[in-house]
């Protein structure tokens, strides 16, 4: 099997001559002024959807696009600059922009960048959905919008997409490290629309992650638009939501968001550094229910939020976050590792070249827990059960945070009853974790829907979670009493 | 990045060679847009230089429609080579397209002659501005809100960014027109220390085409560092049904939800609650608001759309009476409409209808009134979430703010959420105030709601 970090060199390399040499040159330039760091982040992306509209393709489109982002670091500054032109001129002028973040007198630092060993295999790009004919990927839509409609007459409308991406990315760095990778990224999407007695209803469905075709033999385009039909229909007899703090039970899969929110924010690194979070100083504290084990992990085969290096060429791993409740750790990239004296988590990511890297979060799960789902249910008099979310934003100095749910239902004495419209479920990081009060055996991971936004920057991201009883959370419906 | 600014007459016989070379390649209509810019930003945290990128970037998009079969294609490759394969492909790729009747560019007698002339949408001071200057603006900005009050603690930076370029579009019916653009960026985010080692944080922010338009930076770092200041103490309040006071920016949060529900490509897919309501009251007669992309030096202005059609202003609530959708070409024909040039385009997307500049129509309360007649309430000044279901109307977000008490702002309140349905919103609309405020591309008036469903405890 070739490894992705060779065959990424070799496409840099014959495509745009960057070799060794080329790499170790232009890290010269971007150190000349005295910088402690320097770093070449070549990306090379190819992308692709396909549009279905009125039961026939509507618009097809590609995208294509390269560049090199050059990142020069002073003590706790940045200088960075790129250029989408990978011709050596435009190269060296973006390193010595980069370069003016240190205001040392000019003088060329040798380099001498390395190309270093494989990566790891957590996906593979042999056959990408991005070289398949269209056909193929037509017949896909078709699929999906066959099956929606028959699902149940009220449906009117069908719309869906399949994306497919290829980005091929090399990291050349000033301690003479040279790694790449490629990754493969496929998402699908399909919305329906139920009219009934003159009202409508639109639901959205959606997954994917880091593979080929044959995601679609283990998620079936069908199953995709079969389930955004049931959502869409369900939606006319939903109910008003209730308003007021309730005992929540998160159903497995999805429900993940509220990590994201909730805690995987707050830890990463670059918030912990500047004391910004409301996570700051507190590692070894209890900071959650002592049932609650949260890990971040990029090593999950085919998954959305999976990378076998992260964008500053460190190897990807699982970080365990909270242990049994208590805070163990941050998401850490290259330079907060450095100011909290630790090794980096593989969690520098940047949505393009064009951007700076931050620490991202890959997949936040829960671990499962020793109860029965249908225990937790039937242990609930009044509440609200919670499966799909539209999704979720946290403000990271406070902990506030909230999440869209647009799939949930009533419990009344232990059972599922009415489902309810539209809500958004709001609380505070720790003060909601610490109100885990029973979680499930059905750890799920999320089909891969989630894309994560922070200062501007979308990437890929996963989310996990076990069934879930929360005691209290603020649930905003406009039903009062 | 060192390279200069593209100049324009280079931009826009690139756009119309790529219009040339799709053309030759069998396409029946086609158009490129492309845009150029040049950007640089400076990030100073607790006074010392954090971040400085400075880049330039120029791609294309082109659009190819054959036979009503539409496909999309970009690449920032712009060498002769690229460029035909580009063309060659697109046309290729349309194939798999299947013909819609309703596809195609502009009819030709929509096709603009305006100019940015009298717009004001570049400023060569933004140009000419040196690293050190804007560094001295963010660090102004910064210092500003650390030094208004001592329990402001920390700081997430000041920052100043600016971006200077250009857009062309060029089509097969022989539209081609270019503008200049600039803006200018502050912003600083600061944090306070309250009980229990928790941290209430603010930002602010002033956003415009010219810099001398651009708030005081020591002004919005005073305002953010208040902002912070207002949420100390902050808490949870019980449930009820109340009179919710939003203030300005909040009230262009609303506007900002209710765009999405005026667009034309949400009207043909049923996904807006406004469907079959064009003509009709769907809010108090205090609701009148407008999209307007001619408004000199604003954000959101332009002469023509993404399309080449003449942008103007477009009432879309007059008097609580809601006056019809924002179209592009495609979802104007669709629907049997005329486009409102009002297609909003970027280089890796094709056209789709959008707002410009949307602008409340200011009311004439004095805001101190609008919350001295409540007894009972919330004053809103923060808003988290995304949801608003535009196919329903409903409406529910997590909010902050302070609680009003007799006429008075009483306590901070966070961790709350507000829920209604924007109909219901827009048409318990009982007070807009005469403090008409700006911020990037709208503008709107405190205004008050009659009542909202605010959860908490």
């Amino acid at each position: 099997m070739p490894n992705p970090s060779t065959e990424a060199q070799a496409l840099f390399a014959g495509r745009y001559n960057i070799d060794p040499a080329v790499m170790s040159g232009i890290l010269s330039v971007a150190l000349s002024r005295g910088g402690d760091f320097a770093e070449l982040f070549f990306e090379h992306r190819t992308n692709g959807t396909i549009t279905w509209e009125d039961q026939r393709v509507k618009s097809a489109s590609r995208h294509v696009a390269q560049g090199v982002g050059i990142r020069v670091v002073k003590g706790d500054a940045i200088g960075y600059a790129y250029t989408e032109s990978l011709d050596l001129a435009a190269m060296r002028r973006a390193a010595e922009t980069a370069s003016r973040i240190s205001g040392d007198p000019e003088r060329p630092r040798p380099i001498d960048a390395t190309p270093s060993g494989s990566v790891g295999a957590y996906y593979e790009a042999g056959d990408p959905l991005t070289a398949r004919p269209p056909a193929e990927k037509v017949a896909l839509l078709e699929r999906a919008d066959l099956a929606a409609r028959a699902y149940h007459p009220s449906i009117t409308r069908v719309d869906a997409s399949v994306s497919d991406e290829l980005k091929i990315i090399l990291v050349a760095r000033s301690d003479g490290k040279v790694i790449g990778d490629i990754q493969p990224l496929i998402r699908v999407n399909v919305s329906a629309l139920s009219e009934r007695d003159g009202s409508r209803r639109l639901a959205r469905t959606g997954g994917g992650g880091r593979l080929g075709m044959e995601y679609f033999e283990a998620v079936t385009p069908e199953e995709t638009a079969r389930d955004a039909a049931r959502q869409a229909l369900l939606q006319h007899d939903a109910v008003e939501a209730p308003a007021g703090t309730l005992p929540v039970v998160l159903a497995a899969g999805d429900s993940g968001i509220l990590l994201h929110e909730a805690i995987g924010h707050g830890l990463e690194a670059d918030f912990n550094r500047k004391g910004t979070s409301n996570y700051s100083g507190r590692i070894g504290e209890l900071v959650a229910s002592p049932l609650v084990t949260v890990v971040d992990d990029g090593t999950i085969p085919n998954s959305r939020g999976s990378i076998n290096i992260d964008d500053e060429g460190n190897e990807t791993g699982r970080t365990v976050l909270i242990e049994n409740g208590i805070l163990r750790g941050y998401l850490q990239d290259q330079m907060s590792a450095g100011h909290f004296g630790v090794r980096p988590t593989g969690s520098g990511r940047r949505e393009t070249f064009k951007d700076y890297i931050m620490p991202r979060m890959t997949n936040t799960l829960m671990l499962a827990g020793q109860e029965s789902p249908e225990d937790i249910i039937r242990g609930v008099d009044r509440g609200i059960y919670c499966i799909s979310f539209s999704g979720g934003q946290v403000n990271i100095s406070n902990g506030d945070f909230v999440f869209s749910v647009t799939e949930a239902y009533m419990i009344e004495n232990g059972r599922l009853t009415a489902p309810i419209r539209d809500v958004n479920l709001i609380g505070n990081g720790p003060d909601v974790l610490s109100k885990v009060s029973r979680v499930g055996s059905d750890y799920r991971l999320s089909d891969g829907r989630w894309t994560c936004g922070k200062d501007g920057q979308s990437v890929p991201v996963g989310v996990g979670l076990p069934t879930v009883l929360i005691s209290g959370i603020t649930v905003g419906g406009t039903s009062v009493g | 990045m060192a390279e200069a600014n593209p100049g324009a007459a280079r931009n826009l016989d690139l756009a119309r060679h790529v219009v040339q070379l799709a053309r030759r390649a069998g396409a029946e209509q086609c158009d490129v847009f492309l845009s150029a810019f040049t950007e640089s930003s400076v990030t100073v945290r607790l006074g010392e230089v954090e971040k400085l990128i400075e880049a330039g970037s120029r791609s294309l998009g082109l659009r190819v429609i054959s036979g009503g079969r539409t496909a999309i294609s970009s690449t920032s490759d712009l060498s002769e080579a690229s460029l035909e394969a580009l063309a060659k492909d697109t046309v290729e790729l349309a194939r798999i397209s299947e013909a819609d009747e309703f596809a195609g560019l502009p009819e030709p007698d929509l096709i603009s002659r305006a100019t940015a002339q009298g717009l004001q949408l570049y400023d060569e001071r933004i140009e000419t501005m040196t690293t050190e200057e804007k560094i001295r603006s963010a660090r102004a900005c910064e210092a500003a809100a650390l030094a208004f009050d001592p329990r402001i603690t920390n700081s997430d930076g000041g920052m100043f960014v600016t971006r200077s370029g250009e857009v062309a579009l060029a089509n097969s019916l022989g539209f081609a027109g270019s503008y200049p653009g600039t803006s200018a960026y502050i912003a600083v985010e600061v944090m306070a220390d309250d009980e229990g080692g928790k941290k209430r944080n603010a930002a602010w922010y002033s956003v415009e085409r010219a810099l001398h338009r651009l708030a005081d930076p020591a002004e919005v770092g005073r305002i953010a560092a208040r902002r912070a200041l207002d949420q100390v103490g902050a808490r949870k309040v019980g449930t009820k049904q109340v009179p919710v006071v939003l203030e300005p920016r909040m009230t262009m949060r609303l506007m900002g939800d209710l765009a999405g529900c005026v667009s034309g490509s949400a009207l043909y897919r049923g996904a807006t609650f406004l469907a079959g309501k064009a003509g009709q009251a769907i809010g108090s007669p205090l609701v009148t608001i407008v999209d307007d992309p001619s408004l000199p030096g604003r954000p959101g202005s332009r002469p023509w759309d993404g399309e080449g059609v003449t942008s103007s202003p477009r009432p879309l609530v007059t008097a609580g009476r809601f006056e019809g959708f924002l179209f592009d070409v495609y979802t104007a024909r669709r629907t049997g409409n005329r486009t409102t040039g009002s297609a909003s385009r970027g280089v890796g997307s094709g056209p789709a209808p959008g707002t410009s500049n949307l602008v409340f129509e200011v009311g004439t309360a004095d805001p101190a009134a609008i919350v001295a007649d409540v007894a009972d309430g919330l004053y809103l000044t923060e808003m988290i979430g995304f949801g608003f279901n535009p196919t329903t109307g409903d409406f529910s977000r997590g909010a902050a703010g302070f609680w009003i008490e007799n006429g008075r702002l009483a306590f901070p309140v966070t961790e709350v959420n507000i829920s209604g349905t924007m109909e219901g919103m827009l048409g318990g609309i009982d007070a807009a105030g005469a403090d008409l405020t700006w911020l990037g591309g709208s503008a709107a008036p405190t205004i008050r709601i009659r009542e909202m469903t605010v959860s908490g405890l």
